[in-house]
């Protein structure tokens, strides 16, 4: 028998150190050529990229292409979009979930909180594709869900989604619609987990049911939701892409163009990969910024971690 | 927890705040019910009268469905879906396991997990963005209209192994380490007592990845270049978003469909398998994700 004190690597196998970097093998692999090969597209930012002569034949230019997409008329509307929506869908939507998952705390009867629950988690898992087919129908003029109901009360149709006002608000309400189910999951799973004996102490102390909400589940949940507040940063230049992309048409450009649909018609209608690149670059790294900050100030604020 | 249910429900809210309650929570369910029930009903009606269906068919019509039911592509789509969910499905699971338990080992325990981390974390913050990746998936690697264009570079869900790692954290140690002691290899530890250990997170896995590599539709529509070879959700897109060229025949030789009812049959059509799998998907879902994300 061999002591613990033998050959390095024999030791290395013997603690299943081996064992786990071949687990790991096949994962990592995946990641390096998908995640981080394409990392060497940085260098397409700063060259003047034609296709037929790839990325090691084309020339560097410089900053040229930051310039060119500087130069146009629209980039700066497009950036403020892409803060604004995102900024609305996080502010606007983030207390949904979190009013949801108390009110239904609050519900009594087993079977209808349990029906409740699966209907609004349903449309979280169908894909935008499918929702903003169900959203422009909803909204058309030509015998819309909404503007048939406006109808009743003697409102003219209106043209929610050729309006480009009009058109932020679709959004911003649609996604709303989409995700409250889902994200009050992990609130209702956090007030699941209150220890009982604070609500009987509540009780003692004479509280009723809405002091109870107030003085014993708020708090219970408020480091989950301190938590979602914070790693909701990650998200502030997400301003949905499959869902814009899906639902928006030539009238609403100035106010929904992001930053997302703006770098795919770089490359889809104007052949502008370079530049495409180069705005895909900037976005990564400002993105990494807040995702960061989200995670530090999470771990500082609460006792989470990522890893 | 019945303790806890008969203690709070001794003390009643006011008769109107429940009623309030009640009335908000099922408002909340008929507004993500209602418009789905809507679409239904208009793919149901004839053309004439759609515009006025809310719920119930005033004209009852299956000549929609008839449409897009003849369509070859709707069968290719969906078959090219179904390759890709399965595959991704086989892959990605396995690998997200193998990944998350040297993850969830001690750093101070194995020491390599901090390079580890250090790689999932850069992935998880960095990406290449859309021409490099256009580029490697077509030009490099030369995948264009090949069905590994859709299943490989979304093979690794960070997200997933994330949520994997933290579950396997949860569970006993002790069972772990009476194995070890006992004589197991990490190998046989993680396949005998730790995979066995964690049926709810694996399902969960295997439901996302379900509903990702289904709903995906973006990835279809840059690596195919042949509409033929087209996922569903992205063949779906093609018709939905623009005016559906082929409705506008179909529409001389239809005397009861219009381009709105077709779309409605069409939206139906491809809500169908997320419906089904939905009740499985939630079963586990809920479980799955609240013991990987909420500690304790």
């Amino acid at each position: 028998m061999k002591t613990k004190s033998g050959g390095g690597f024999r030791n290395y196998v013997k603690k299943g150190f081996l064992a786990y970097d071949l687990m790991f093998l096949p994962g990592l692999i995946l990641l390096i050529i998908f995640s981080i090969i394409p990392m060497y597209g940085i260098i397409i930012a700063f060259q003047d990229y034609i296709p037929s002569k790839g990325v090691f034949g084309s020339e560097l230019n410089g900053l040229y292409n930051l310039t060119e997409l500087f130069a146009r008329k629209e980039i700066w509307r497009v950036i403020f979009n892409t803060f604004f929506i995102s900024f609305l869908k996080i502010v606007l939507g983030f207390p949904i979930p979190i009013i949801f998952s108390l009110l239904l705390n609050e519900v009594r009867l087993q079977g209808l909180k349990k029906g409740v629950q699966t209907i609004v988690y349903l449309p979280n898992f169908i894909s935008w594709v499918i929702m903003s087919g169900i959203v422009l129908d909803m909204f058309s003029t030509n015998g819309g869900v909404i503007n048939n109901l406006l109808g009743l009360f003697n409102v003219p149709p209106q043209h929610f989604l050729d309006d480009e006002n009009y058109f932020v608000f679709v959004i911003v309400i649609t996604d709303m619609w989409k995700g409250f189910g889902w994200g009050s999951v992990i609130y209702l799973a956090s007030i699941a987990s209150i220890d009982v004996s604070l609500y009987e102490a509540a009780v003692i102390d004479g509280a009723k049911r809405f002091k109870q909400t107030v003085h014993v589940t708020l708090p219970g949940m408020m480091s989950i939701i301190i938590m979602s507040a914070v790693l909701n940063l990650g998200n502030v230049l997400n301003a949905g892409f499959d869902q814009i992309y899906n639902l928006q048409n030539d009238l609403v450009l100035r106010t929904s163009e992001i930053i997302d649909t703006f770098s795919y018609k770089l490359y889809k209608n104007e052949y502008a990969w370079s530049q495409s690149t180069m705005i895909g670059l900037m976005k990564s790294v400002v993105s990494a910024v807040f995702i960061v900050s989200g995670w530090k100030l999470a771990s500082k604020l609460t006792d989470y971690s990522v890893f | 927890m019945e303790k806890s249910l008969k203690f709070r429900s001794g003390i009643r809210p006011s008769r109107v705040a429940e009623a309030i309650i009640y009335v908000a929570v099922i408002f909340a369910a008929l507004l993500c019910l209602l418009p789905l029930l809507n679409v239904l009903a208009i793919s149901l009606n004839s053309k004439d009268t759609a515009d006025r269906v809310f719920l119930i068919p005033k004209d009852f019509s299956l000549q929609s469905y008839e449409i897009m039911l003849g369509r070859a592509q709707l069968y290719n789509s969906l078959w090219i879906s179904v390759k890709r969910v399965v595959l991704s499905i086989v892959i990605s699971t396995p690998v997200t396991v193998l990944m998350a338990y040297p993850l969830s080992r001690k750093s101070s325990e194995y020491p390599t997990r901090k390079i580890y981390v250090a790689i999932v974390v850069f992935c998880m913050i960095f990406n290449g963005g859309l021409v490099p990746g256009i580029i490697l998936v077509k030009v490099w690697l030369k995948l264009t209209n090949t069905i590994w264009a859709l299943v490989l570079p979304m093979a690794v869900p960070v997200y997933n192994v994330i949520l994997v790692m933290n579950y396997f954290r949860g569970l006993p140690k002790e069972v772990e380490e009476a194995a070890r002691i006992d004589g197991a290899t990490a190998v046989q530890v993680l396949f005998r007592v730790v995979i066995p250990m964690s049926t709810p997170v694996i399902a969960t896995v295997v439901m996302f990845v379900f509903v990702n590599s289904w709903n995906e539709w973006f990835n279809g529509l840059i690596f195919m270049d042949d509409v033929n070879r087209y996922p569903f959700q992205t063949y779906l897109q093609s018709t939905i978003k623009a005016p559906d060229i082929k409705s506008m025949v179909d529409l001389q030789n239809y005397a009861l469909v219009s381009d709105k009812t077709i779309k409605c049959a069409q939206i139906i059509i491809g809500m169908i398998p997320m419906i089904i799998a939905f009740p499985f998907a939630n079963k586990y879902f809920a479980s799955g994700v609240t013991l990987g994300a909420v500690k304790g």
